[in-house]
């Protein structure tokens, strides 16, 4: 009896001893020679794989980093990872723009009355791919929601009442996947300002005037009243749109109360005193202020 | 393989065409043909005729655009088209009818091809801004320059008509026999061939029998009933089944397997540009509608707003939740009245609301009915879900490109699902993947 | 304009087949072998398939409703048609509250805990009735005889089926044929079954691939056994008409979510069944192998898929 139990200790003991030697043989082996730094810089990175670097992900984006940390930017991160990020490695980190996504359409349901039904798959892409959109406006938001299932981050949102995406301040990290995914590019990404203030154009319809009021009573009919008015030259209007350049934007919003149509959104703002002077006020924005929210500003008008 | 059988509806196939009158403006817009846009010549306030120069192509895949009524340049602006988004277009408004002189507006048939040069019979093609007229819109010009090295030994006629309601085509064999037939010549003659086969299904037998008997003046053509099935009229299908030949998946064409496909409109088309020195400024179409009062089959002047073809078959019926540019199959949706007939317009379908929705999606029951029906052999459901998650290297691998868009596996669904929706959107993606890759 | 116009990309065309009209379509084919099992099983067939269906549908509408939090489906009818599937595998004279336990099975864990309709891995109505025949191997393996007991439920008497090892053989062909054997109650009659195939197939409800492929090899390798070795393997006509063979190469195994895609996958798939099955039946310690082999060609269908792909057009292989 005792040796059938020493028998098949010893030879479970071999096969066991076998196999280690097998796996520590093939381990050696088919190993990976790795920068341990890739890891290191890979904990670093807010891990959303949301591909705003331009990397397929995270990890791709630190390998990046390691081989060559010049000018490689984590968008959603944004300078506080990139510092952490040139620490590892040992680098100085440049100090980059934080970027906010904003939504440069108003047509709401309201304003943008319906012309025809879409019935076809309900994502932005297809129906752009299909024809101009549900209203008369061949350039705004379709309101199917594909940045809303790009956002890792929960940060946009379509709200339902208006039929247009809302971008939540604090959670948007500004990578951009909403950008890309959008196809009619309504969605921009400009500089954060401070307490997330925002002065922009919100809308992108180049028809001519009245072709794009009769379509959408919010767009903007580029009339330039906006660009007379601005003091630091900041807007500019080409194919019948205003675009304010937000490196000379100083947010003094005086382009918002010229703006006939109210295509021109001012967010986060506090509410305006009469014949208020440039200077932001002092700080007082009420939190929920984060929530933009179009009635506040139609209030201001 | 696959293919499916909607039922036909030819409504308006005993319909004669009837001449439409000329509208008070038309809008030609300088894209109606796969390619690079025609480049617009004419400025505001000039004089034109009908058939008079007013675009030039402008690369070897474009085409040439005709007045084709004669007035005074309106405007030149954006229209919109079966796209759903606006093209440049040149608005003419119409005062009298006056034709270019050098159109040969006699009844008579010009029987003789014997001084043409295969040369001529293409120059003339091009000039008179011919397209493919089934609806593909692919310039004629480049189908007939045969690429060195590779030789065309049959010329085939496409008069299936495999999209339900339509009978353009039909009425165009019916009533233009002699013409399609002459035609047809000529493009023998273009490519170098002898022989040419006119494919037809079976369900319009009267012009099976009149062309059958017209042909026999016209050594080397043949005329050939084909099986009912939808996509019977899809080029690769129609060189099957007449042939007995496949051609090779992208990025081979028809060409490859020595066979040159135009359509039986196209063929007039050539008929009259060669021999009767007409650009194409007219076509025939077809409108029509389960609950239409007075369908019927029109010769329309390109360029005329849709609205003015609704008017001539009594108004759109209360009903008409939907209106179609092309067949049900493969035709666009439209959403205003004010788009202009182009040259690929082959008819404008008016769908009561029991036909104009699309039904409730539901769940994927995997029964595999889009695979039976695809004529490609590709795995629709595959490929539709794989479009939904953007994974564009795997649709390239499973053959996404092959797609014709026939629409087969979603009249096949069970569920309702937009299974070509998401492929058309994935092929898109992929098509362009392949092209950035190339540079 | 009254109404705004629709627009969506194109085909605008469909076809007449929905979801609920190939449920109906099957149970329809069901029909002709549901009214042999009353000729032959009588009040027994009837409650088994009722309390069958019952459970079914309301199995799923409470777990879609209240636990996948769902608009329940069940008009579609593929809950119905699962119940008449399951019932048709188990014998007349069982008792409800193990059919109640099949039901649960067969959508609880089979089908709605995959998702639902169409995410399910295996035949739900198959997982059902291989559940009770482990757990209840005596009740599912004793099956009334057929006719005499028409009018008796649970106190039927019972024989045993014609696949079991000392039965084999010695059980009329043409009985076998017509249903007057024992057996589960949908199983029986060969010819009704056929009917219901022919009928589905001249519907376009499913193609001919999957049923001709298992009964041909089923055929083929009985054939080349019984040849060999007459006491391995009887008569094949046996094996073609006994047990479960027809309900499973014509119902169970067409299972549209859980059969392959393709024409030769489906082929493929078909000549696994057959040839599984007849392994289990002449080897296996079951006298019963088409449950088992569809199970296992289930849980191959994805791989087959991935393998068979249909022929692409225009591609010829250069000779």
């Amino acid at each position: 009896m005792d040796n059938v139990i020493v028998i098949s200790v010893l030879i479970l003991g071999g096969i066991a001893i076998l196999a280690a030697v097998i796996l520590y043989v093939i381990a050696r082996k088919f190993k990976v020679e790795e920068d341990p730094r890739i890891d290191q810089v890979a904990e670093c990175l807010p891990g959303a794989n949301c591909g705003g670097c331009g990397y397929a992900g995270c990890r791709n984006f630190a390998e990046a980093c390691v081989k060559d940390f010049n000018g490689k930017v984590c968008t959603a991160g944004g300078n506080d990872v990139m510092k952490k990020v040139a620490d590892v490695l040992g680098v100085e980190a440049v100090a980059a723009d934080a970027k906010i996504a904003v939504v440069r359409c108003r047509g709401s349901k309201d304003c943008r009355p319906k012309t025809s039904n879409y019935e076809g798959a309900p994502t932005c892409a297809i129906a752009a791919w299909t024809y101009g959109g549900e209203t008369g406006c061949a350039f705004g938001c379709i309101g199917l929601g594909d940045c809303e299932s790009v956002c890792q981050f929960g940060a946009i949102k379509v709200n339902h009442e208006t039929g247009l995406p809302e971008v939540n301040d604090e959670k948007c990290t500004g990578c951009g996947a909403c950008v890309k995914a959008c196809p009619k590019i309504v969605i921009e990404l400009r500089k954060k300002a401070p307490k997330f203030r925002k002065v922009f154009v919100s809308c992108v319809n180049k028809d001519k005037g009245a072709v794009a009021k009769k379509a959408c009573s919010a767009a903007c009919i580029g009339c330039g009243k906006c660009a007379k008015t601005c003091p630091f030259e900041a807007i500019t209007v080409e194919n019948n749109l205003a675009y304010i350049d937000f490196n000379k934007c100083k947010m003094c919003r005086k382009c918002v109360e010229a703006c006939p149509t109210g295509a021109i959104k001012e967010e986060n703002f506090p509410p305006r005193k009469p014949k208020e002077e440039a200077a932001p006020a002092p700080a007082k924005a009420p939190q929920t202020a984060a929530q933009s929210t179009p009635e506040k500003t139609s209030e201001n008008k | 393989m696959g293919g499916v059988h909607p039922a036909d509806k030819k409504i308006t196939a005993a319909k004669p065409i009837t001449p439409l009158a000329v509208p008070q403006t038309v809008a030609i817009p300088c894209a109606m043909h796969i390619g690079a846009p025609a480049e617009i010549i004419v400025q505001k306030g000039d004089k034109v005729k009908v058939g008079q120069l007013i675009a030039k192509a402008t690369g070897f895949v474009s085409a040439n655009i005709h007045s084709s009524v004669s007035g005074t340049v309106k405007n030149i602006g954006p229209v919109a088209d079966a796209s759903g988004y606006t093209k440049q277009a040149v608005y003419i408004t119409v005062e009298g009818d006056e034709w270019d002189e050098s159109i040969d507006r006699t009844p008579d048939l010009k029987r003789n091809i014997d001084d043409l040069k295969p040369e001529d019979i293409i120059n003339k093609v091009h000039e008179a801004g011919i397209v493919g007229m089934g609806g593909a819109t692919f310039p004629t010009r480049v189908k007939l320059m045969v690429p060195e090295g590779k030789k065309a030994d049959a010329v085939l006629i496409n008069a299936v008509e495999c999209e339900p309601y339509l009978t353009a085509d039909h009425r165009v064999m019916l009533e233009k026999g002699e013409q399609m037939l002459i035609g047809t010549q000529l493009l023998m003659k273009a490519v170098h061939c002898d022989r040419a086969y006119i494919g037809i299904e079976q369900n319009k037998p009267d012009a099976i029998d009149y062309l059958t008997k017209l042909s026999a003046n016209y050594p080397g053509i043949t005329v050939v009933p084909l099986k009912l099935k939808y996509p019977q009229g899809s080029e690769k299908h129609l060189i099957k089944a007449i042939l007995g030949r496949e051609v090779p998946p992208p990025p081979h064409l028809p060409i490859d397997v020595g066979a040159v496909v135009d359509n039986a409109g196209t063929a007039v088309a050539v008929y009259e540009a060669v021999m009767k020195n007409k650009p194409l400024i007219e076509r025939v179409v077809t409108v029509t509608g389960d609950s239409v009062n007075n369908p019927g089959n029109f010769l329309v002047r390109i360029g005329t707003p849709i609205s003015a073809l609704i008017e001539a078959v009594g108004g759109m019926p209360d009903d008409t939740e939907k209106i179609i540019s092309g067949g049900p199959m493969m035709g666009k949706a439209v959403n205003s009245l004010e788009i202009p007939v182009a040259k690929g317009t082959s008819g404008i379908l008016m769908l009561p609301k029991s036909l104009a929705h699309r039904g409730e999606p539901a769940a994927c029951i995997r029964c595999g009915k889009c695979v039976d029906a695809c004529p490609m052999g590709l795995e629709p459901y595959l490929l539709s879900k794989l479009a939904k998650l953007k994974r564009f290297d795997d649709l390239e691998a499973n053959h996404i490109t092959d797609c014709i868009s026939c629409g087969c596996c979603m009249f096949a669904c069970p569920s309702n699902r937009p299974i070509l929706d998401y492929m058309n959107f994935g092929k898109g993606k992929v098509l362009a993947i392949i092209k950035s890759r190339k540079k | 304009m009254s109404n705004l116009l629709t627009i969506s990309p194109s085909p605008h065309a469909k076809g007449k087949e929905t979801v609920p009209s190939l449920m109906y379509g099957v149970l329809m084919a069901l029909i002709p072998a549901f009214l042999f099992s009353l000729y032959f099983f009588g009040i027994g067939a009837l409650v088994t398939t009722l309390v069958s269906v019952g459970f079914c549908v309301l199995f799923e509408w409470l777990i879609a409703k209240y636990i996948l939090n769902t608009k329940p489906q069940v008009c579609d009818g593929s809950a119905i048609l699962t119940g008449v599937l399951l019932a048709f595998n188990l014998p007349s004279n069982i008792n409800p509250f193990i059919v109640m336990i099949g039901a649960l099975v067969a959508i609880g864990v089979a089908k709605m805990s995959f998702g639902g309709l169409g995410q399910n891995l295996f035949n739900p109505a198959l997982v059902g009735r291989v559940f009770l025949l482990i757990s209840f191997p005596q009740q599912m393996t004793t099956w009334p005889l057929p006719i005499e007991n028409r009018l008796n439920y649970l106190d039927a008497v019972t024989g045993a089926t014609p696949m079991s090892h000392d039965m084999l053989g010695k059980t009329d062909t043409v009985d076998m044929l017509m249903g007057a054997t024992g057996g589960s109650l949908g199983e029986v009659a060969a010819i009704a079954l056929i009917i219901g195939g022919i009928y589905m197939i001249w519907r376009k409800i499913i193609t001919w691939h999957i049923p001709v492929s298992i009964i041909g090899t089923v055929a083929v390798f009985t054939l080349l056994v019984w040849l060999i070795d007459p006491t391995v393997c009887v008569n094949p006509l046996y094996h073609l008409l006994g047990g479960g063979l027809m309900l499973g190469a014509i119902f169970m195994a067409t299972d549209y979510v859980t059969s392959p895609m393709s024409s030769t996958g489906k082929i493929v798939y078909g000549i696994g069944i057959g040839l599984l099955t007849v392994i289990i039946r002449l080897w296996g310690s079951y006298p019963e192998g088409m449950s088992f082999a569809i199970l296992l060609m289930n849980a191959v269908t994805p791989l087959i898929n991935k393998k068979f792909k249909p022929t692409r057009f225009g591609e010829i292989k250069t000779k």
